[in-house]
């Protein structure tokens, strides 16, 4: 498998030579497989937002590589070429929103693709859709009439309109009610399904357990923990540190294979945990 | 004295937008005592930020009363004096910020109250503290991370020390380390301080300790009680897209297909005795 994203001895430090200098990323390496599913952790401060941003060349490596869709990130003449192929939304990217009209933002990309004005319509329909927006009731909303939980889904639909190959989110849940939440896990899904790759930085590891492929735990600008879920899952120093909570089935199987039973903990469903409890019973 | 507290009385609320009359609350009636803590759980658009900004005056009622102590919400000559009373710490720190450096961000606070120096400084210390970023004292709040940002708007309140700390979803952005200290803070104010607490979040976990939840659909209050009255009607609050804690969905489930447990579970611990049992 090509590796999608392949970060090597990665340093980064903002404002270099000043009193504020900041080293903010230290010798950071790791790869993913295209099509994976990537949650960044980490405490507040420990270079999340910063790492997400050298992905789409917005920030360019101090020190080691980043190489995203086989493009050198620190090249400068491809780096402007990245944003078509990694979109990336912002924490609270409902307050960027700058167009009258809700078609209007959503088109702002693609139509800087240089695309015909009838693709560009395609995409806009499409994307608003997997925002669950229908399209048609939508379009002539003005953006700053709508909530902050729709604001921010019309953001995320300008992002999905460039149809990246990397959708790299910065906490895009944070303050969404549980429909909204669910959305943003099904878009993931969606891409998971077309074998698209997904980056999300967030903080509820219960959340994204599910269908995460890879984890990546950030403390004080090092990468401390990268590798599957279920090597996660595993090392409970790590969890218990940074605090990570599993969800509360998962944490019911584990503790009732402590006290002694002989029950499958290799579960990470709630449906599926809810029937094997009910066989432990039976 | 008994007009301590705050008393919502019929208050309902609408907004315009572009001819269209949206109701945004709806007939809420609610008291809150001094000491309580209150959770606010409610669908994005609920009305939980509007009823929110109404606690210290910044949204007036377009009918019904609110009183603070007393105060009619309503009488800006009142506003100055309710605004001491109740610090309300919005979602996003970026748009509440405004010092070049975290101390002089929080000393902004206290400085307009008209307090001494020493005071000043003896409050900006301990607000600090409580969000244990005290190292950050001489940074300047803009190069902070989200969560770091959320911590100094949390501290800038703290240090008015306000009656009532309202906290309009203040984990959004932050770690689980920082989550689980900012709830054992909120919980010390609480009791030892006997500061009232008025807290939204959209995660149900972080209302343990709260006294009260009210739900709120659509503008109008949905279920209130405590937090285990609530959770235990999860299917109730499945039908309005919120969620009960994890365990609580998984006890229902067990329940759905059969299973009959006494003593209803509420945790997993409990659950765990249960199934030992068995």
């Amino acid at each position: 498998m090509p590796k999608i994203i392949d970060v090597k001895e990665l340093d980064f430090i903002y404002m270099p030579g000043s009193p504020y200098e900041q080293n903010a990323l230290k010798n950071i390496s790791f790869s993913l497989d295209e099509g994976e599913f990537l949650g960044i952790f980490g405490p507040n401060g420990s270079g999340k937002s910063t790492l997400v941003q050298l992905f789409n060349g917005l920030l360019s490596p101090g020190r080691g590589t980043v190489t995203v869709c086989d493009t050198d990130t620190a090249d400068k003449k491809l780096r402007q070429q990245l944003w078509k192929k990694v979109s990336l939304v912002f924490q609270y990217p409902e307050q960027q929103i700058f167009q009258i009209s809700v078609y209007d933002e959503v088109a702002y990309g693609p139509r800087n693709l240089g695309i015909s004005e009838t693709e560009v319509r395609q995409r806009v329909y499409l994307a608003l859709e997997q925002v669950g927006l229908i399209p048609e009731e939508t379009i002539g909303v003005t953006p700053i009439s709508l909530s902050g939980g729709m604001r921010r889904r019309v953001a995320i639909a300008g992002m999905l309109a460039l149809n990246p190959e990397i959708l790299v989110m910065d906490e895009p849940m944070a303050g969404l009610d549980p429909i909204g939440r669910k959305l943003i896990l099904d878009i993931i899904n969606n891409r998971k399904e077309h074998k698209l790759t997904s980056v999300m930085t967030s903080h509820n590891l219960k959340e994204i357990i599910a269908i995460a492929d890879k984890i990546a735990i950030m403390d004080s600008g090092c990468l401390v923990f990268f590798g599957a879920v279920s090597e996660l899952l595993e090392n409970n120093n790590i969890l218990a540190k940074y605090r990570l909570e599993l969800p509360d089935h998962i944490q019911l199987l584990s503790a009732l294979a402590e006290r002694g039973l002989k029950v499958n903990t290799n579960i990470r469903s709630l449906n599926e945990a809810a029937l094997e409890i009910l066989r432990l019973l039976a | 004295m008994d007009n301590q507290g705050i008393e919502i009385k019929n208050v309902s609320k609408k907004y315009n937008n572009a001819g269209n009359e949206i109701a945004v609350l709806h007939d809420i009636s609610l008291t809150i005592k001094p000491g309580d803590y209150i959770g606010l759980m409610g669908m994005n658009g609920a009305g939980k930020s509007t009823l929110i900004r109404m606690l210290n005056g910044l949204i007036k009622p377009g009918e019904g009363k609110i009183h603070i102590n007393g105060m009619d919400t309503a009488d800006s000559d009142n506003m100055t004096s309710i605004r001491k009373l109740v610090g309300v710490v919005f979602q996003n720190p970026d748009n509440q910020l405004i010092c070049p450096v975290i101390e002089e961000e929080i000393a902004f606070g206290p400085e307009n109250l008209g307090l001494p120096l020493s005071e000043i400084n003896q409050r900006v210390n301990w607000a600090l503290h409580a969000v244990e970023m005290e190292k950050m004292k001489h940074h300047s709040p803009h190069l902070l991370s989200g969560g770091q940002k959320q911590k100094i708007a949390l501290a800038s309140i703290l240090a008015m020390l306000p009656s009532y700390l309202v906290l309009d979803e203040p984990f959004a952005m932050l770690d689980p380390v920082s989550r689980w200290e900012l709830l054992a803070q909120i919980r010390r104010l609480n009791t030892e301080h006997n500061i009232t607490i008025i807290l939204s979040s959209h995660n149900p976990e972080d209302f343990m300790h709260a006294k009260r939840l009210i739900v709120l659909d659509h503008g109008s209050i949905y279920l209130q009680g405590s937090p285990r009255e609530v959770y235990s009607q999860d299917g109730k609050l499945a039908a309005i897209g919120l969620e009960a804690p994890g365990i609580y969905q998984l006890i229902r489930q067990l329940q759905q297909a059969g299973c009959y447990f006494s003593d209803n579970p509420n945790s997993i611990q409990e659950l765990v005795e249960i199934i030992c049992q068995k």
